[in-house]
């Protein structure tokens, strides 16, 4: 099947007030190509899922994301995410913050189709405290121990970036870490996988192992080919982190004129081509 | 006498965190935590396991600017996930940073304030309350003050000696808040009820003068030893080969 899509047909497929999962990890390999789409969008009200970088801060300055499910959010070389210190700290977002193995455990559990995942961590922590709906459960065995019950985290869109794929959705990290994509995919009901480039099914043994065959085609909706589609993120081999353009992101959190800048120059504009075009000319 | 800064004396306490833990995973978070960890490791504790900071486990000693010289020795690969797997099994010891900590080793890195709208939102729960329930944790705090070391935290992320206790003896069994070092001194819990003890001083520094930075009651011994000073052979290895353009000095307060 050829599953080949654009970027403005997979986030059409999104309406307001839907749980989205964005794969990743801080400002690692992330969908950005993505994430501006849906900035270009109507979209609001959204519920973010994912292991917070630069997507998380964008969507909420941005107003799109009404709530965020995360363990953390960081630009790694910034450690604090400056734009989602400041949707924070104005009361702007709702949370559903957790440790980053329980966060894993509820991806996993939606994607095997459980309730939940019983887990020892959380518990005396104020993960408890700050999300009163999450539930303990005994053991049914002698030992009788109680467990918190991590439940599924349902997703309605998950989008992830690859390093390679094929137009039938077969997937490839070529970096140093496959994050929980597949989680990510596994757990929500329609799955975009973006691409540094797309190659022939034959050519997927090419540049990598057959064990960095992460995503399978049963994994994937629509498939979309974003040159630089990780950018400001990292998305090794193929390129680093852009720091300066993230220096220059994470300092507009504080100043609402460079703000208004960095959007006109850059997240305004009509599309992906638009805004790759304004990087390379900057 | 060895002329010795102070950045290096906390370097020598923090490895000693590490002294007796085997064949476990050391995960270092901060530059002084990782120049401690990389110490231990090329001395006493050769078997430690640890990654160059992302998913390649290295097993030789390399210097912490992440320069490619002298080359990795890869022995293994270690992603998020398979982290996550370890650390649940317990093998690991991590030793993370704290905003706040309180006299039971309750720990805050995800915001301070109100809650629903911190006055500061910092990094997140990240993996404290996992790692604190299933394996020994440490602290490192380069910048001892009585708002570090509060009364009370205003998140607990990783959980303190108080919270496992009330969870029972089953469900706590794994905890452990092995040793607090900041740079001033070094604390552990090994009193009755498990409150903050001030295990040694860093040389130069008074007893006094860590009571006045922290903001709650320390158990205090009648006599408070030093930290050891480095050897010789540990300050060629740490101005030589682990961090010869002396990261770990841009780090410490003091």
């Amino acid at each position: 099947m050829d599953k080949r899509t654009t970027l403005s047909e997979a986030v059409a497929e999104l309406r307001d007030g839907m749980t989205v999962g964005i794969g990743g990890w801080g400002s690692r390999r992330k969908p950005m190509a993505i994430v501006r789409e849906i900035l270009r969008s109507p979209l609001r009200d959204l519920t973010i899922v994912s292991y917070g970088g630069p997507d998380v801060g964008l969507l909420c300055a941005t107003g799109k994301a009404r709530k965020v499910a995360y363990g953390f959010v960081s630009l790694d070389s910034i450690p604090l995410e400056p734009h989602f210190r400041a949707a924070r700290q104005q009361g702007r977002i709702e949370t559903f913050e957790l440790d980053e193995g329980m966060f894993q455990w509820g991806l996993y559990a939606a994607a095997t189709r459980l309730p939940f995942l019983p887990t020892r961590a959380g518990l005396g922590s104020d993960v408890m405290r700050v999300n009163p709906e999450l539930r303990t459960v005994r053991s049914p065995y002698d030992d009788e121990e109680e467990l918190v019950a991590m439940p599924a985290l349902e997703l309605d869109v998950a989008f992830i970036h690859m390093n390679r794929a094929d137009i039938h959705g077969n997937g490839q990290f070529l970096g140093p870490d496959p994050y929980f994509d597949d989680l990510f995919c596994g757990a929500a009901k329609r799955r975009f996988m973006t691409c540094e480039r797309l190659i022939r099914t034959e050519d997927l043994l090419a540049e990598g192992t057959i064990h960095t065959l992460k995503i399978n085609r049963t994994m994937v909706d629509g498939v979309i080919e974003t040159p630089n589609g990780a950018h400001f993120t990292e998305c090794p081999p193929d390129y680093g982190r852009d720091e300066a353009f993230q220096r220059e992101y994470a300092a507009t959190a504080k100043d609402p004129d460079a703000w208004k800048r960095f959007v006109e120059t850059y997240l305004s504009l009509e599309s992906e081509e638009a805004y790759q075009q304004a990087v390379r000319s900057r | 006498m060895t002329v010795f800064s102070r950045a290096e004396c906390c370097a020598i306490a923090i490895a000693e965190v590490f002294r007796g833990d085997g064949e476990v995973l050391v995960s270092p978070i901060g530059t002084l935590p990782m120049i401690g960890a990389r110490l231990a490791k090329a001395t006493f504790a050769p078997d430690l396991l640890m990654t160059d900071g992302v998913a390649p486990l290295v097993a030789n000693v390399l210097p912490v600017s992440g320069d490619d010289r002298p080359e990795p020795v890869i022995e293994g690969w270690l992603p998020y996930r398979a982290v996550f797997d370890l650390l649940w099994s317990g093998r690991r010891h991590v030793m993370m940073g704290a905003t706040q900590i309180d006299r039971y080793g309750n720990q805050n890195i995800a915001c301070i304030g109100d809650y629903a709208q911190p006055k500061a939102q910092l990094l997140g729960m990240r993996g404290a309350p996992g790692n604190t329930i299933n394996h020994p944790t440490s602290y490192w705090v380069p910048n001892h003050s009585a708002k570090v070391f509060v009364e009370q935290v205003d998140v607990v992320t990783g959980i303190g000696y108080d919270r496992a206790a009330a969870l029972g003896p089953r469900a706590s069994r794994f905890h452990e808040i092995r040793r607090v070092v900041s740079n001033l001194g070094v604390f552990d819990f090994e009193t009755p009820d498990h409150r903050m003890r001030l295990a040694s001083v860093h040389p130069g520094v008074t007893v006094e003068e860590v009571r006045e930075q922290t903001g709650f009651e320390l158990v205090v011994p009648e006599a408070v030893p030093e930290t050891r000073a480095p050897t010789g052979d540990e300050l060629r290895l740490l101005r030589d080969v682990i961090d010869p353009e002396g990261f770990g000095g841009r780090e410490v307060v003091g």
